[in-house]
């Protein structure tokens, strides 16, 4: 079970580190905060380490794994081959203190620059009401543990120190999407997220979100949500860029058109016009044609969740209305996902839960004509 | 010492988990220029390890609940044991504490009318916990993490300065209290990044630094948890309370051993998680105490029922408090009947669809995945007892929060004691954290005020005296390395004065930890003050000796079994003994510890309860002295 493993450790200050050579006993089991402790107490007293809970709930102790910024306590040992030599360095987008402990104050000054949440004037504590479905939008960011692997893997600041006063990074990014999306709070997120925060220099290549350890959305459900929304006001030119990519390889017009066409056929299907068998293949293949050219897959979720309901699959579809909920702000598409919402509600014999959809979907759009279907169930005064 | 760094403030808060960040904001609000001073990088105290939620009786859920009905639970969690005036506190205010949260921008789980949904924890008569998913802690201590922020920025407008009156001092340990005279002056310690040292001067301190943990082998505990401010306060002249209860939270996990020992949330169980042995049998059945004889199912029929019927129905016996669920795993172990690697089965998988599995429980999921290549939503985790927290703490004034015996000391959160008993129920402590470090920081900020212009000064011989201490393991000539004692106390600890205790082996200890306390004399570190983590471990240590006799010693003396304490040779609860709290105080390296009488209930409190149940706590003359009709 047990073996002897090779570890290359940087050790030192700043400027004049270097990596070190250990060989270290490893059990079955194992991460490798374990194997950094065990070097700690046997070989290296001094080595200097950062760690709090050793259960991924901190995240105190990022480091880069064989160049892979990584949480140590949540990298098994057993994922890599026992004859390889495993490289731990300190994260590279900040400065060494020593060893494996890097000046993270950066985030922390990033972190005053975002105004607090600002609940609305008069709201009293034991007042706020808010509902599961919209509180679940920001809790997503809101399971941020710190850790900072995404600012240290991000390019923007990974290698460009000139960046650092006017970016925020990925991690301040969530911070204020949540803060947009908190149903209570008051204040203009999104231009000020592009100007003086500096979203603008991100060019969505992810990274951010494949090295988040909490699995955070970071990309899709928070720096491409307010760039859309910010684009409309304000030319973000790597968005822009983007736009013009996407456009060139296939054309965002196809895609608009392919949902249409896909949305008409469901919504004839909806008003019993025709029988969802006769046009699944059609509305599949509008909607692969859409999907193929789509930035993101939830610009689609609308679209999705009707399709969802027709094919009977309540819980996807339920799933997808939620997701464009969360997606879209326009009051039109939000009442159409409460409507279907009102579908997958009433196929489940969910009567409250009905109507409660057909009155949200009225607030936010009371002449949608999909909302003909419920008038005989609408117990609404 | 002329180049030393010094820093003059109002208030010093020690410990930046919740109790120390809410006291901050108390003191700040109150106008006080106060400094927070915390271990690691600020935010990452061991509070985001609260999984399960915040308790207050809101009533959003059931609307039976009321403060008395919290306060009841929790005087029953401690085995009538609590100091009663905390625990009143504590439940009248919790409430409107959880309630400020949301107005600093907290996102607690939604009842369907919009409210904040509330869930089951063991103990609790109704669904009182708020929460997010499993991971209350860290929403608590973002939320406090971010109101402070704000509050930086309020002075950043005003004064220019975002740290005009509040600043966070980050991984910074400190080693002594400084007193001038009978009164608190200030704080004395060393930046853990360059060494250097620091000294605050400051009338009033208050001391959130959390448990002791760290020294038991087996522990949810992180490397912060070193018993400093109970050090700290015993060192200025305080006294501790109640150091013989230790909480052993009874799910951790036990496999691989390099996780051995972290939490796995009594959420499990509130949603619907069972206990079973190796034969497969949900074992709890066998081992509801009498005192909660009448509170808890019969059979397993009923309490799967009262997952969806509570009011028709009694809960099941894996809701019972954490110490007896401990006991009941220990002893199922002992009898043969535990699971592959020493523990005992936490099945969820087959009793809740593996969807809800990862809705409601995250980071169970998460980490099981993760730490053990275990998927709870298709096998069951495999669990057992795990030291998870300390009863016992500062002796403190319920109201402010004002340590007895030391003006301008005041304590908060776990490091404090008195307000658990000898068992804290689950949800208790980050309710605990808001109400009493509010308090804490109301009754520093209030100190301030009476004081005036006579303020304590710090004496320079006492920054020297404190200096040399700090660096004397670099001067040390032995062969002692800090990291082989610690595991050893961790040993001795674990083994001889954990869940289950007998006078021969704690005297054992006790001789143990005298042999460990003169060689850790000789502690000698390598290299330099830099970022050292050999030279923390040996001033952290120290702490860890000074507490763990303390609880050996209170654990020797109190001879019966009680919540968190439970002893083999007198395995019953005894009436004679809950009218006495253990008083630890420590005189130089000599640890004393004495019986004081328990403050006495008022009646109106008592009458809360049945006399029946009194029966069960109370002693002839106690319960002859009640008054006629009432309790």
């Amino acid at each position: 079970m047990g073996y002897n493993a090779k570890f290359r450790v940087w050790r030192g200050m700043n400027e004049d580190g270097e990596l070190h050579d250990f060989e270290v006993d490893v059990n079955e089991g194992e991460v490798v905060l374990d194997v950094i402790h065990r070097i700690q107490a046997t070989q290296a007293q001094d080595l200097a380490v950062r760690w709090n809970c050793k259960a991924g709930k901190c995240g105190s102790c990022s480091a880069e794994i064989n160049g892979r910024p990584r949480l140590m306590c949540m990298t098994r040992m057993n994922t890599f081959d026992e004859s390889e030599t495993v490289t731990v360095t300190p994260l590279r987008a900040f400065p060494v203190i020593r060893d494996l402990v890097t000046d993270v104050s950066f985030n922390y000054q990033k972190a005053r620059e975002v105004p607090s949440f600002t609940p609305p004037p008069g709201l009293k504590p034991g007042e706020y009401r808010m509902q599961q479905i919209d509180v679940e939008r920001s809790q997503e960011f809101r399971k941020c543990i710190e850790c900072f692997l995404c600012q240290d893997t991000c390019h923007v600041i990974r290698d460009h120190e000139e960046n650092k006063p006017v970016f925020a990074g990925p991690r301040f990014f969530i911070r204020i999407a949540e803060l947009d999306m908190h149903p209570l709070d008051t204040l203009e997120r999104k231009r000020s997220a592009q100007e003086e925060h500096g979203l603008g220099y991100c060019n969505i290549t992810k990274c951010c979100t494949e090295v988040c350890p909490e699995g955070i959305h970071i990309t899709d459900n928070a720096i491409i949500p307010m760039k859309e929304r910010v684009v409309d006001t304000k030319y973000d030119p790597a968005f822009g860029l983007f736009r013009v990519l996407r456009a060139r390889s296939k054309s965002k017009v196809v895609m608009n058109e392919q949902a249409e066409r896909a949305w008409s056929l469901l919504r004839s299907v909806e008003d019993g016009d025709v029988e969802y068998a006769t046009v699944a293949d059609q509305v599949a293949d509008a909607m692969q044609q859409a999907k193929a050219v789509a930035s993101t897959g939830t610009v689609l979720a609308r679209l999705e969740a009707l399709d969802h309901v027709e094919a009977g699959r309540l819980d996807q579809a339920a799933e997808e209305a939620r997701v464009s909920l969360s997606w879209h702000r326009s009051a039109q598409e939000r009442s159409d996902a409460w409507v279907t919402l009102a579908r997958v509600y009433d196929s489940q014999e969910r009567a409250t839960a009905t109507v409660e959809a057909v009155e949200n979907a009225r607030r936010f759009w009371p002449d949608n004509p999909r909302l003909r279907q419920f008038a005989g169930e609408d117990h609404h005064p | 010492m002329t180049d030393l760094e010094r820093h003059s403030y109002d208030v010093v808060v020690i410990g930046a988990g919740g109790a120390g960040l809410r006291a901050a904001i108390e003191a700040r609000r109150q106008g006080k220029r106060t400094a927070i001073i915390c271990k690691s990088l600020f935010g990452k105290a061991h509070t985001v390890m609260a999984e399960g939620g915040i308790a207050a009786s809101m009533g959003n859920v059931n609307s039976k609940d009321s403060w008395q009905v919290h306060f009841r639970d929790t005087m029953r969690g401690g085995k009538f044991l609590n100091h009663w005036r905390m625990a009143e506190l504590h439940a009248k205010e919790a409430p409107q504490r959880v309630w400020e949260l949301e107005t600093w921008g907290a996102l607690f789980e939604r009842t369907p009318d919009g409210r904040i949904s509330q869930r089951n924890f063991g103990g609790h008569e109704y669904p009182r916990l708020a929460h997010v998913g499993d991971r209350t802690g860290l929403e608590l201590i973002r939320t406090l993490q971010q109101k402070i922020v704000s509050l930086q920025q309020e002075d950043e407008q005003e004064f220019g300065d975002p740290e005009a009156r509040l600043r966070v001092f980050a991984e910074c340990t400190m080693t002594e209290i400084l007193k001038d005279g009978e009164r608190v002056a200030g704080a004395f310690g060393y930046w853990r990044e360059s060494g250097r040292f620091v000294v605050f001067d400051a009338p009033a301190v208050v001391l959130a630094t959390g448990g002791i943990g760290k020294s038991f082998k087996v522990t949810s505990n992180s490397w912060e948890y070193t018993g400093d401010g109970h050090a700290l306060a015993l060192k200025a002249g305080g006294s501790l309370v109640n150091m013989e209860f230790i909480q052993f939270h009874p799910t951790g996990m036990v496999w691989p051993p390099s996780v051995k020992g972290i939490l796995v949330t009594e959420s499990v169980r509130g949603d619907g998680g069972v206990l079973k042995n190796a034969g497969g049998q949900r074992f709890m059945f066998d081992y509801v105490p009498d005192v909660f004889r009448t509170k808890y199912a019969n059979d397993e029929a009923e309490g799967d029922r009262w997952y969806t019927d509570p009011d028709n129905n009694r809960r099941p016996p894996e809701l019972l408090p954490r110490d007896e669920v401990a006991r009941a795993i220990i002893s199922e172990v002992k009898a043969g009947r535990g699971s592959p690697h020493g523990g005992v089965f936490l099945d969820v998988a087959s009793r809740l669809p593996a969807e809800t599995i990862r809705k409601k429980l995250p980071s169970m999921y998460h980490q099981f995945k993760e730490l053990a290549g275990v998927d709870i939503t298709t096998e069951a985790m495999e669990v057992g007892p795990t030291c998870h927290y300390v009863m016992g703490g500062v002796e403190v004034e319920p109201d402010t929060g004002a340590a007895v015996g030391v003006p301008g000391l005041f304590a908060a959160g776990e490091v404090a004691g008195g307000m658990h008993g000898s068992n804290r129920l689950g949800g208790n402590s980050l309710s605990d954290l808001l109400v009493f470090g509010r308090r804490a920081g109301a009754g520093a900020a209030g100190y301030l005020d009476q004081l005036g212009s006579d303020r304590p000064g710090v004496g320079g011989s006492d920054i020297d005296r404190a200096a040399d201490e700090a660096v004397a393991p670099f001067a040390g000539d032995g062969t002692e390395n800090p990291y082989t004692i610690h595991t050893e106390l961790q040993m001795t600890m674990n083994d001889m004065v954990g869940i289950i205790r007998r006078r021969e082996e704690m005297e054992d200890a006790l001789e143990q930890l005298a042999a460990l306390k003169s060689r850790a004399a000789g502690v000698t570190v390598e290299g330099h003050r830099q970022f050292n983590p050999g030279w923390h471990l040996a001033l952290d240590l120290e702490n860890m000796l000074l507490v763990s006799e303390c609880v050996a010693r209170a654990a020797l003396m109190r001879e019966e079994s009680r919540g968190g304490h439970t002893r083999e040779d007198y395995p019953l609860m005894d009436a004679g003994w809950r009218q006495v709290n253990l008083i630890c105080r420590a005189e130089g390296d000599q640890v004393s510890v004495d019986k004081q009488p328990l403050p006495i209930m008022p009646t109106e409190l008592l009458e809360l309860f049945d006399r029946d149940e009194l029966d069960k706590y109370m002693n002839e003359d106690e319960l002859t002295a009640l008054p006629e009709g009432g309790a």
